[in-house]
């Protein structure tokens, strides 16, 4: 279980994170909704470790991440797949290599590396696309590659930064099924999104982030019965009153 | 506040060097790179180095040539050309020409490599970015700027001694007589060792820049052009530092 005890992260005068706490259980997609810049990237950033809160404990299987010396950092990378917004594909490297980079940080031998990369591109449907470089794919393949690069690493969790963000609607819904199918595979998923569609489609649970902190948790159909005003509005996208409800920036 | 402000500073440059010497140990990580940073930063050098060397041969013999005459005999040219490329032009301007190529080189793919999240990607498959990208990049330039400037050495001499024979009343003998009177070994390896902290200067510079790089492209530059400034000054600061300890 992925835990958030009382976290603050502040970055300069501008407070991004105020006091969030978030219980994340394992086995299941909790999807994070919320306006832009409101922190969700900043919070899968402090649970893998990128980022150190400023106060309040992130605690993964009940190890703090803020304490954590780099052997146990690296310990926890394992664990912990992330899925950048733009993929965050080495374009040095063909898909081969930088689905191989991390297995190779674990000594597995050669034989265990292309059996992972065939099984991880499998899942994803680019079994062909092996040898291509990043800039031969289509954003909606990066993306899928990058969700291979981190299952690959067989992670207990994966933390996905806007993963349908740019994607034309079939291939949103094909990362939608993708994380959905990752899932069933036993892996916990923490999905970062604006995308109602695919908040509503693949999450057990969504937590609403709203002025740094959870506005409201739930389950698909419990959110889109929220009595709250701001959630209601989030998730109805709807604009009027925007400005009255939306907090201005610092 | 002064005092934060040196604290961060210090504290900032604590983590620094730890973090270096952490990288440094993590041989299994930067080793793989390290022949392939040798190539890039060292060998893929030499034509830009050599083309320097040429003209600084025959500018250096020219210009001793309209100096000595009708007051030292000019077979001093020898000397003057293979003190001066050995000691301090052959090092420094080799050094400022790969400032410009390979600290720009490195900060600019290490500063995208930030921006576009890549650096971030390495952290969250366990490795160090210090080891995997600096390391090899700062040793590789460590080895490969003294052979660089060895090569540039014997161009810029050679340069110099076929302008003293075609273009000044100069013999190969005599060019040579002045050559070998005032040479020492020293000269060599004064000029190889600060060469070899010309290039860990640079790559220090642009490995910096371009992990610390923020914002989009316009930080990139930014990062880049700040890189080749610092690995400019860090020679000359360098250069001068070597002649005080050294000479």
């Amino acid at each position: 279980m992925i835990e958030l005890v009382d976290v603050h992260k502040a970055f300069g005068p501008r407070e991004i994170l105020r006091g969030l706490s978030l219980e994340i259980p394992k086995g299941r997609n909790t999807v994070i909704i919320g306006y832009s810049g409101t922190g969700k990237s900043v919070l899968l950033k402090c649970i893998i470790g990128l980022l150190k809160p400023d106060s309040g404990e992130v605690r993964v299987d009940g190890a703090v991440v803020g304490t954590m010396d780099a052997d146990e950092l690296a310990a926890l990378r394992g664990k912990v797949g992330y899925v950048f917004q733009s993929a965050a594909l080495f374009d040095s490297m063909t898909v081969n290599e930088n689905i191989a980079l991390g297995l190779r940080r674990r000594q597995l031998p050669p034989d265990e590396i292309d059996r992972r990369i065939e099984e991880s591109l499998a899942v994803v449907d680019l079994s062909d696309a092996g040898e291509k470089r990043p800039s031969e794919l289509s954003g909606g393949m990066r993306k899928r590659v990058g969700v291979a690069r981190a299952i690959a690493l067989r992670p207990d969790y994966v933390l996905y930064d806007e993963p349908t963000t740019g994607l034309d609607p079939v291939t949103s819904a094909v990362m939608d099924q993708l994380m959905m199918r990752t899932r069933d595979l036993g892996v916990t998923g923490v999905i970062v999104t604006h995308d109602m569609r695919t908040a509503f489609t693949v999450g057990d649970r969504v937590a609403m982030l709203y002025e740094g902190v959870i506005r409201q948790v739930g389950t698909g159909p419990e959110m889109r019965e929220s009595s709250d005003a701001v959630v209601r509005q989030f998730i109805e996208g709807r604009p009027d009153a925007a400005l009255s409800l939306r907090r201005p920036e610092p | 506040m002064v005092v934060p402000e040196r604290g961060r500073f210090v504290a900032h440059v604590g983590r620094w060097t730890l973090g270096a010497t952490r990288a440094l140990g993590d041989v299994a990580t930067w080793r793989a790179h390290l022949v392939v940073q040798m190539r890039r930063l060292g060998v893929d050098s030499i034509p830009i180095a050599l083309f320097i060397a040429v003209f600084t041969g025959i500018v250096l013999a020219l210009l001793s040539s309209y100096i000595f005459t009708g007051a030292i005999p000019l077979y001093f040219v020898g000397a003057l050309v293979g003190k001066t490329v050995m000691m301090e032009l052959g090092p420094v301007l080799t050094g400022m020409a790969l400032a410009g190529r390979v600290g720009a080189n490195i900060a600019a793919e290490l500063g995208t490599m930030k921006v576009t999240e890549q650096v971030d990607a390495l952290e969250t498959l366990a490795y160090d970015p210090r080891s995997y990208l600096a390391v090899p990049r700062v040793l590789a330039a460590m080895l490969m700027f003294p052979v660089v400037t060895a090569f540039a050495m014997a161009v810029g001499v050679a340069s110099g001694w076929i302008t003293a024979v075609n273009l000044l009343d100069l013999s190969t003998q005599e060019f040579w007589k002045g050559l070998r009177q005032f040479y020492h070994f020293k000269d060599v390896w004064f000029g190889l060792v600060k060469s070899a902290s010309f290039g860990a200067a640079v790559a220090l510079m642009g490995c910096y820049k371009g992990l610390t790089a923020q914002g989009g492209a316009e930080g990139v530059g930014a990062a880049t052009t700040r890189a080749v400034v610092l690995g400019c000054e860090s020679i000359l600061v360098l250069d001068a530092f070597w002649a005080l300890v050294l000479l």
